[in-house]
């Protein structure tokens, strides 16, 4: 259908928004370069006692099915169960690195994200789906910049 | 069926797109009966929001009828009409079971992206980009919701379409800056925007028991508007030096609350617009913050400022010397809806607050980019435009 502009397109390009904006994530707010970043504990708080996350010892799903190390405690105060991982293989080092962290398959990045899964099936119930894209989605180079940024979403950020 | 897609910064389309489906056991579909523009919609379009593709289906402000409900929905039964919160909450993680639904951990799929960037993600909103979840919005024939036993509320039968769909986003956001701003009986509070948002915190103000409220906008007719339906008073800042008529309207003391309703794309009479302007557009500068600035140098000493307005990323020359030395407290947040929806519903059912005339255009959905047109650029007095997808 007929689509409208409304205003001025003024940005120096949608494209290079996307990327700068994007790029402004990896700039860490500490002047130093982390010497644990590849061995520190990934942790979500579970809003559960310790006794409701492992059942006879088993490992939450989908945690259960990768290699890691995990440990457990009860938070602080009302703040329910911190719960750690972090994977048992070593970590890719140097191009294998990247090439595994743009598939979204670098190790630490399936941490976060079977952690993150975790935590949303033991405290609702399922995991939540997120909205499919649709096939009439216009593609474009802003577009392909995001898509890159979204498939590893699960797996990144601060935990 | 169909929907108004983002297609790139300012173009909107209607467009024929899949039906939505149930994904979750959790989840609804409700049928659309009316779904509003909101500020933050702007920021989408301005492409301040980087997070969007193409295609991408907005509007998160409606209310409208449940037609199908997951195998795990317990409180919602087909036919219901009900009022749909703009955020989604889980309702049972930390943050949703301390009232702060918008920081759900549960409800945002694509957290990364923004925990990366702020240290920290919200929850999922409808229709506001990907960085936020990517969940479709409201402005469509139907929508799928989430976590639908927290998100929806049902109507009471005495309360009309328009009035109930204010209580979605702009009416609990307002009530919010008040509430969290902590607005006592008898204190002085301003407010910075005559947007619906501006103008439900004005109103909240009021009802949680400020002697004055004063609030603060350049268009004419907005602050008729504000001073007309929400019977506060008002300030034109093209026209008036704000921080000095409030120093004089408060004996020398200044606001105890100041709200501010405006966001990234706030405006300014001054030279440094232009300039401002300029650093967002290549990016030096995510946000322009003037009304914060000016809340802040305007507040009480030992006073307190809340943000409503959107912000994506860093801002310069934040008055930290004046918060810091004036013992402020600043806080903000994105709305946490769920705590203040059923309050509202009541308090419009009872004729306490009133929101319909905030709906100064009413139309198809088909007309939907028009209805963004007047609304981005002020025009013909539009204050919010109300789509409705069976018009
Ligand atoms: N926190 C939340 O959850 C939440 C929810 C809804 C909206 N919002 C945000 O609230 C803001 C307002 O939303 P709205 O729908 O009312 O938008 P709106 O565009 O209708 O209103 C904004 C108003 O601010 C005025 N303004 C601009 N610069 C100003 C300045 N320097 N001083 C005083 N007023 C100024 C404009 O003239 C306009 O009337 C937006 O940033 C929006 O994203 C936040
Ligand atoms: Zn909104
Ligand atoms: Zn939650």
């Amino acid at each position: 259908m007929k689509r409208v502009v409304i205003g001025a397109a003024t940005l120096a390009g949608a494209g290079v928004a996307m990327a700068r904006w994007l790029a402004s994530r990896h700039r860490p707010p500490t002047p130093v370069k982390d010497p644990q970043e590849h061995t520190r504990w990934l942790g979500v708080t579970i809003n559960r006692q310790p006794e409701d996350i492992s059942r006879q010892g088993r490992l939450p799903q989908p945690l259960a099915g990768l290699d890691v190390e995990v440990r457990m405690n009860k938070a602080p105060g009302d703040r329910g169960t911190e719960l750690y991982a972090r994977p048992r293989e070593p970590m890719p080092i140097g191009a294998a690195a990247v090439m595994a962290r743009l598939r979204g398959d670098d190790p630490r990045q399936m941490v976060r994200k079977a952690l993150r899964e975790a935590k949303c099936i033991i405290e609702t119930g399922e995991l939540l789906e997120p909205d499919r894209p649709f096939a009439t989605t216009r593609p474009t180079i802003p577009g392909r910049v995001l898509d890159v940024a979204i498939g590893r979403a699960p797996g990144e950020g601060r935990l | 069926m169909k929907a108004l897609c983002w297609q790139g910064v300012n173009e909107l389309s209607v467009e024929r797109v899949p039906d939505p489906e149930i994904l979750n056991a959790q989840d609804a579909i409700v049928r659309v009966i009316a779904t509003t523009t909101c500020g933050s919609d702007l920021h989408l379009l301005g492409g301040y929001i980087p997070a969007m593709r193409a295609g991408d289906v907005i509007g998160h402000e409606f209310l409208g009828e449940v037609v199908e409900v997951g195998p795990e929905v317990r409180r919602h039964k087909v036919g219901d009409r009900v009022v749909v919160c703009s955020i989604i909450g889980c309702g049972r993680c930390w943050q949703c079971q301390h009232d702060m639904w918008s920081l759900c951990e549960n409800s945002n799929p694509k957290s990364g992206l923004t925990d990366e960037l702020w240290g920290g993600s919200t929850a999922g909103i409808f229709g506001y980009s990907h960085a936020m979840g990517g969940f479709r919005g409201s402005h469509a024939e139907y929508a799928r919701v989430p976590f639908v036993d927290y998100g929806a509320f049902s109507v009471p039968d005495g309360v009309d379409d328009i009035s109930a769909m204010f209580t979605s986003d702009s009416a609990p956001t307002g009530w919010m800056g008040a509430d969290l701003g902590g607005v006592k009986p008898g204190d002085v509070v301003a407010v910075w925007g005559c947007g619906a948002v501006g103008q439900m915190a004005a109103r909240a103000a009021m009802l949680l028991g400020a002697e004055r409220v004063i609030a603060i906008d350049r268009f004419p007719e907005r602050l008729a508007m504000t001073s007309r339906h929400v019977g506060a008073e008002v300030i034109d800042y093209t026209t008036t030096d704000v921080t000095a008529e409030l120093r004089e309207r408060t004996g020398g003391r200044g606001p105890d609350v100041c709200i501010e309703a405006v966001g990234m794309e706030a405006h300014s009479p001054g030279v440094e617009y232009r300039f401002e302007k300029a650093k967002q557009q290549l990016r030096i500068e995510l946000d322009r913050p003037f009304a914060v600035r000016e809340a802040i140098f305007a507040c009480r000493k030992g006073g307190s400022v809340f943000i409503l307005g959107v912000f994506a990323g860093a801002v310069d020359k934040f008055p930290l010397g004046a918060m810091m030395n004036k013992g402020l407290t600043v806080r903000g947040a994105q709305q946490h809806g769920h705590r203040y929806i059923p309050m509202l519903l009541d308090r419009v059912a009872r004729g306490e607050l009133v929101t319909s005339y905030l709906a100064t255009h009413e139309m198809s959905l088909d007309d939907a980019p028009l209805g963004y047109d007047l609304f981005k650029n002020k025009k013909d007095g539009c204050v919010r435009a109300v789509f409705r997808p069976g018009m």
